[in-house]
């Protein structure tokens, strides 16, 4: 785009906004699914990183723009790291467990983007009581 | 682009570039990269986020942590347990006054959750630098609203609907402003902005172009199209450089968007627009002032009429606004004057930004709804005043202003009440003042300010305002008079019924206001020497209050002079002679007591401390 002038039209506007909207997604809240990967020190000493890396990566190539990726400590249940939370707008968390990069890309696949909870990697549907 | 999963939001305004802003980008761009986390986190810089008294500051997203006084040394710690480990390291967030604990989300903190962000929409979340991140908000989508789907009619009949009054300082009804423009027959007429911010203390205006400066374009462009301006100029003061780079980068990205210069947006409308920097004389704000200035004229006001409406720049149909005015704009274009009356009252409409300074805990700059009691600005968002401090008064307007005392602090804060009060909304200042400002000081601080600043084309602001002057100076010096009092009181009548320009006009608000408050104040200055808030020295005498003080020697350890004195435990005094009046024992005491006495009491004491001497000898 720089260097050479380029008159904008109001397409162009739009065209703009909904490239930026991943960003603002992220900074203004309004996202449509999260995921949370745990990384305590087990986490991390799990392949949690691989596991960040896998999604990020993946997230970037598939184009969605709603979807936010955080960190948080320990999950709690150590022996079933690398763990990670999936939660979609109005849906109750799944929480997924012993994962690595090739799981991760397919619970991004199709939880996330496809909406189909990939139940033979899930822990458990719901709050802290259910595990 | 790639997706982010988290962004560090830095704050890279004047204030926390002062603090060290930059050197906390470098740092964490080092740190992301040695732990490989570069593509995973960005890093942004903002303009201000309005609480530079904190800085330098940063927000991480998307959980919106805020980190407040920053050093490069936190930047690993920050790294390795919020951005790595997930947990967001409870010693380097806010601290909350009020709330009395730390604060983690941005979201939750009061000074920034209980402001509603119109003019400041953008604050703290774009880049200030990239135009894609301003359309991102829907930038410029009001101005292609405007231009192709609005006549110039219905473009000044929204903003006159919306109700929004000149943020600038008077106040006048912005549409009514533009419709007069526009009724004026000319091929060439001028559009434009004010940055001067000659207001001491305030940073409203600078904060709009530094974080959001393609705001203030957007804003022209469509006072533009209403007028029929297809040249437009801002006036900047020279001693905000980083304003000034901010909108000279933010003209060239619209120039070479086609979002200025000609046909913009395909609509066959031609603006352009350029950066005068204005040498900082506090006149040169004046309008008229203003356009002798870019004319490269010396800044001297002229009569009106004729109004810059119909005879501006160059005698051209020429209209003025404020950068905040312009700042307001773009929404109302996009969601309707009716959205905008949602907030405020009906004669001053939406919100207002003010630069919150002073005694109170929180620091920085605000927006907030019209008709907010002031009390709630003050307790709710600065946080009520400093540890132990008492609430004395709240100056608005700044050297056009006045002061409001703790009765009114319930006043709403519109332009008719206000007003009402004697001080003026004015171009948003306020200072909060305690016990410790002495009301004739404050008034003495503003009077020498506009007669520094006067023109000097009107004798009655020129000689009038150095006459009042002088007398402020006397009062304080323990030289006052009896009939001093009304003689300011005629004075700043005879100044504010014949000067030419608002600057004479108002020059006398902040002495008729602390005169019509605090008049017990001047009084005790002048018939019984005594300063009760200890700050005219000539009229202050510290002394110790033997059965208050309990020794625990805070004052002597405070006393510059070692002129304190005392044993342990037991009262402590002050010997007189050496004392220089310098207030550090009155502010060491926690026992209250250390006290003010009149000047007078000085002689006295010492006289008695002889006394003493000679028995004892
Ligand atoms: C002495 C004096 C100084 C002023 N300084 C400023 C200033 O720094 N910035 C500003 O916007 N208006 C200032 N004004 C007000 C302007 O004259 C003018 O009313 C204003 O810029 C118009 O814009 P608005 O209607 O959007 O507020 C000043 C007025 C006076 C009398
Ligand atoms: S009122 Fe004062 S500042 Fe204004 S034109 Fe007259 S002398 Fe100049
Ligand atoms: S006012 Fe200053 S100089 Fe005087 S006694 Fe107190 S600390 Fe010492
Ligand atoms: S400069 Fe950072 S908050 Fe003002
Ligand atoms: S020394 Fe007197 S009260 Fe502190």
């Amino acid at each position: 785009m720089p260097g050479e002038a380029r008159k904008l039209t109001v397409e162009d506007l739009k065209r703009i906004k909904e490239e930026h909207r991943a960003t603002f997604t992220l900074r203004e809240g309004g996202y449509r699914a999260k995921v949370t990967v745990n990384m305590g020190t087990c986490g991390i000493a799990a392949g949690a990183r691989e596991i960040m890396n896998a999604l990020v990566e993946e997230l970037s190539a598939s184009g969605a723009k709603d979807v936010i990726v955080t960190t948080s400590g320990c999950g709690g249940l150590c022996s079933r790291e690398p763990m990670a939370w999936v939660e979609i707008a109005g849906q109750p968390v799944v929480r997924y467990c012993d994962l690595n990069g090739q799981k991760i890309k397919r619970i991004l696949k199709e939880h996330i983007l496809d909406g189909r909870v990939v139940e033979e990697y899930a822990l458990a549907v719901g709050d802290e009581t259910s595990y | 682009m790639g997706n982010y999963r988290g962004n560090l939001v830095i704050c890279g305004g004047t204030g926390c570039i002062a603090g060290g802003g930059a050197k906390i980008r470098d740092a964490m761009q080092a740190e992301l990269a040695a732990r490989g986390l570069e593509k995973e986190i960005g890093i942004v810089m903002t303009g201000c986020n309005g609480f530079c008294a904190k800085g330098p500051i940063m927000t991480v997203y998307p959980d919106g942590t805020f980190y407040e006084k920053l050093t490069p040394a936190d930047v690993p710690l920050i790294v390795e347990e919020h951005l790595l480990k997930g947990r967001p390291v409870e010693k380097l967030m806010h601290k909350d006054p009020v709330l009395k604990r730390a604060v983690p989300a941005m979201h939750d903190i009061p000074f920034f959750n209980l402001q509603v962000l119109r003019a400041l929409r953008n604050k703290g979340l774009i880049d200030a630098e990239k135009i894609e991140e301003y359309i991102a908000r829907d930038g410029y989508m009001a101005a292609a609203k405007a231009l192709l789907q609005m006549t110039p009619e219905q473009i000044v009949n929204e903003v006159k609907a919306s109700g929004l009054r000149g943020r600038g300082g008077a106040g006048f009804p912005t549409g009514v402003k533009w419709e007069l423009c526009a009724r004026v027959q000319g091929d060439v007429k001028y559009i434009l902005c004010n940055g001067d911010e000659g207001d001491p203390g305030a940073f409203m205006d600078r904060s709009v172009m530094e974080a959001d400066p393609h705001v203030v374009l957007e804003g022209m462009i469509i006072a533009a199209r209403a007028i029929g301006a297809h040249k437009g100029y801002i006036y900047v003061r020279a001693e905000y450089p980083l304003a000034v780079s901010r909108l000279q980068m933010a003209i060239d990205q619209a120039n070479e968007y086609g979002l200025l210069g000609k046909n913009i947006l395909g609509s066959g409308f031609d603006l352009d627009v350029e950066i005068y920097q204005g040498a900082g004389a506090f006149v040169c704000g004046e309008e008229t002032a203003l356009m002798r200035s870019l004319e490269g004229k010396r800044g001297m006001p002229i009569p009106r009429p004729p109004f810059p409406a119909v005879q501006g720049l160059w005698k051209k149909p020429t209209v003025l606004n404020n950068v905040e005015t312009y700042a307001n704009i773009p929404p109302i274009i996009l969601n309707g004057a009716g959205w905008f009356r949602e907030l405020g009252t009906e004669k001053s409409a939406g919100t207002k930004v003010f630069a919150l300074t002073g005694a109170i805990n929180n620091i920085g700059l605000i927006e907030v709804p019209m008709g907010i009691p002031l009390r709630k600005v003050i307790y709710d968002i600065g946080g009520g005043l400093k540890q132990g401090r008492q609430f004395k008064a709240v100056q608005l307007g700044g050297p056009s202003g006045g002061c409001i005392p703790k009765e009114l602090l319930d006043t709403p804060v519109t332009y008719e009440d206000i007003t009402q009060t004697g001080a003026i909304v004015g171009s948003g200042g306020m200072v909060v003042m305690d016990e410790s400002n002495c009301m004739v000081s404050v008034a003495k601080f503003f009077l020498e300010f506009t007669t520094d600043e006067s023109c000097g084309k009107c004798p009655p602001c020129r000689i009038g305002t150095k006459i009042m002057h002088g007398k402020l100076k006397d009062i304080t010096e323990g030289l006052g008079k009896p009939g001093d009092i009304e003689l300011l009181q005629d004075l700043a009548h005879d100044i504010i019924n014949t000067s030419l320009c608002g600057l004479g006009q108002t020059a006398p608000n902040p002495v008729l206001s602390t005169i019509k408050y605090f008049r017990d104040e001047y009084e005790a200055h002048i018939n019984e020497g005594w300063c009760r808030a200890g700050v005219c020295r000539p009229l202050t005498t510290f002394y110790i209050d033997a059965s208050k003080c309990i020794g625990c020697g805070a004052c002597a350890r405070a006393c510059p002079q070692k002129t304190v004195s005392g044993e342990k435990k037991k009262p402590h005094s002050i010997d007189q002679s050496g004392c220089i009046k310098c207030r550090s024992c009155y502010e060491a005491c926690k026992f209250g007591a250390v006290k003010i006495g009149p000047g007078s009491l000085k002689q006295k004491l010492l006289e008695e401390a002889e006394a003493a001497k000679g028995v004892s000898e």
